[in-house]
């Protein structure tokens, strides 16, 4: 039995199984806020897990979103699953992964660090741990271990 | 093996083999870093110092080497600090800086600099230090010196003593060290530990470590004696540093129980970490240390400009 608790929709992405509390961190790492997007977004926090024992869930009805940018969500949510939906049904389904280097997406802990200098580079880091997540700056070589605080 | 127009950025840019060959060369070039051959090995090259911070030291010790195979230095820190006040950003002084230059060697007060710069340029870059970041040719020439004056640096037991858990370029030496097999003691006031993470990363690689907060019972088993300095800025209670500093104090009695082969090391300047009573025994090297950063920082110079003996 499907547990819907939003109006099912046609087409879109469901991102399921989100660490619980990182529903807004998620939409913000996907970029999608008021600005940018023209149909419903729903947001579901704290829901019974099967898996876990909570987790959030995010709905954003006509749009597949970018595998790519998708995968991002991995740093804050690494068993988050992306559902495509067709026609109502699940038409695919992906468990993110996170590319061994993540560039542009996190500030560098580390405020003697160079790129929190207004030089013209983008933070980026190393993946030495997927889980628990440990990234480590290609800068400055710290351990950065408060992502959610250091998102861009 | 090929180094041209590697950066040198991090002790970990290395692989086991290439710090054997940079130690390998750097053996080759004690004749000439003493002056008693002359090479013009690298005539007509030009090595772009540039400082962000004073540090006589490590300027002058790639001076020297550099003049030692007949290249020109120029030093070139005058336009950061004019263009610092300017407001001028690294990435842009390092592309102006690698148009008068073939190498530049970076020292910067902050952590990351030497890898920024090594991104924006396309001459070699050599980290003189940063920040509290990493300092490569330090590390390189305490292999070396434990190579040269022990024979080898496999199955030695190192114990390393001080300030252990701010000290980065400790880090990096236990690192290295665990790469070529010394066995690991760290000594240092609780505080002051080890962190653990960089335990558990050196074990990770294989290491062997023991963690205690006293000198006295590791002496004994040491190979090499390794001080640094435990740095009052630490201590918000001026006499919690004099007592802290006291019980690490190496002096003739800290080493009674000492092997007569041990090596004491230090990375200079100390303040007071080594009593000077120390430097007349068989065990002082830290001058020799010091002395050994010109054949190293020749080796390098020589495999990242590709000259050949
Ligand atoms: N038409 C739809 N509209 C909105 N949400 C949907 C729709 N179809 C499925 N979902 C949601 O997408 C997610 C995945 O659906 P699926 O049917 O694959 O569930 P599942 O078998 O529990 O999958 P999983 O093993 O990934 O938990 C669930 O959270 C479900 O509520
Ligand atoms: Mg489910
Ligand atoms: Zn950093």
């Amino acid at each position: 039995m499907r547990d819907i608790k939003v109006t099912p929709i046609r087409n879109g992405t469901v991102i399921d199984h989100i660490t619980c509390g990182q529903a807004l961190n998620v939409l913000r790492i996907l970029g999608v806020n008021e600005n940018n997007i023209d149909s419903t977004v729903s947001v579901l926090m704290h829901v019974p897990s099967k898996k876990t024992q909570w987790k959030d869930v995010v709905k954003v009805e006509d749009r597949e979103l970018d595998p790519k940018t998708v995968d991002k969500i991995a740093l804050i949510s690494p068993n988050a699953t992306i559902d495509i939906i067709r026609d109502y049904n699940v038409a695919e389904k992906h468990r993110v992964v996170l590319a061994p280097r993540v560039k542009g997406l996190v500030r560098c802990g580390n405020p003697n660090c160079i790129t929190n200098k207004r030089e013209p580079v983008e933070p980026e880091f190393a993946v030495d741990n997927q889980s628990p997540m440990v990234l480590r700056c290609i800068y400055c070589d710290r351990i950065q271990n408060n992502i959610t605080d250091h998102l861009i | 093996m090929n180094f041209q127009n590697m950066d040198v950025v991090s002790i970990r840019d290395f692989n086991r083999e290439q710090i054997e060959e940079t130690l390998e060369l750097s053996r080759e070039m004690l004749p000439y870093a003493r002056g008693e051959k002359v090479t013009r090995m690298l005539e007509g090259k030009i090595l772009g110092n540039l400082f962000f911070e004073p540090s006589t030291r490590t300027r002058l010790s790639f001076e020297s080497a550099a003049n030692r195979l007949g290249a020109k230095v120029i030093d070139v820190s005058q336009i950061s600090t004019t263009s610092i006040t300017k407001g001028e950003t690294l990435a842009d002084t390092i592309r102006m800086v690698e148009a008068y230059s073939d190498l530049i060697v970076l020292r910067h007060p902050h952590e990351g600099a030497a890898r920024l710069a090594a991104h924006f340029s396309s001459k070699p870059v050599i980290n003189a230090g940063d920040g509290a970041g990493s300092h490569p040719t330090q590390t390189l020439l305490d292999l070396f010196t434990i190579q040269q004056e022990k024979g080898s640096i496999d199955g030695m037991n190192v114990v390393i003593l001080g300030d252990l858990k701010y000290g980065r370029t400790v880090h990096s030496l236990a690192e290295a060290l665990t790469l070529f097999g010394a066995k690991l003691t760290f000594v240092a006031p609780e505080a002051l530990q080890m962190p653990i993470e960089t335990v558990k990363h050196v074990e990770n690689m294989g290491g062997n470590i023991t963690c205690t907060n006293c000198i006295d019972d590791v002496i004994s088993d040491a190979d090499v004696l390794y001080v640094t300095r435990i740095q009052r800025e630490r201590f918000p209670d001026p006499a919690e540093y004099e007592k802290v500093a006291g019980m690490y104090r190496i002096d003739i009695d800290a080493l009674r129980e000492a092997k007569k082969d041990l090596i004491v090391m230090h990375p200079l300047p100390r303040i007071d970490e080594i009593a000077p009573e120390v430097d007349f025994t068989p065990h002082a090297r830290y001058f020799q240390q010091a002395f050994n950063g010109i054949p190293v920082r020749m080796a390098l110079l020589t495999l990242l400009l590709g000259g050949s003996l």
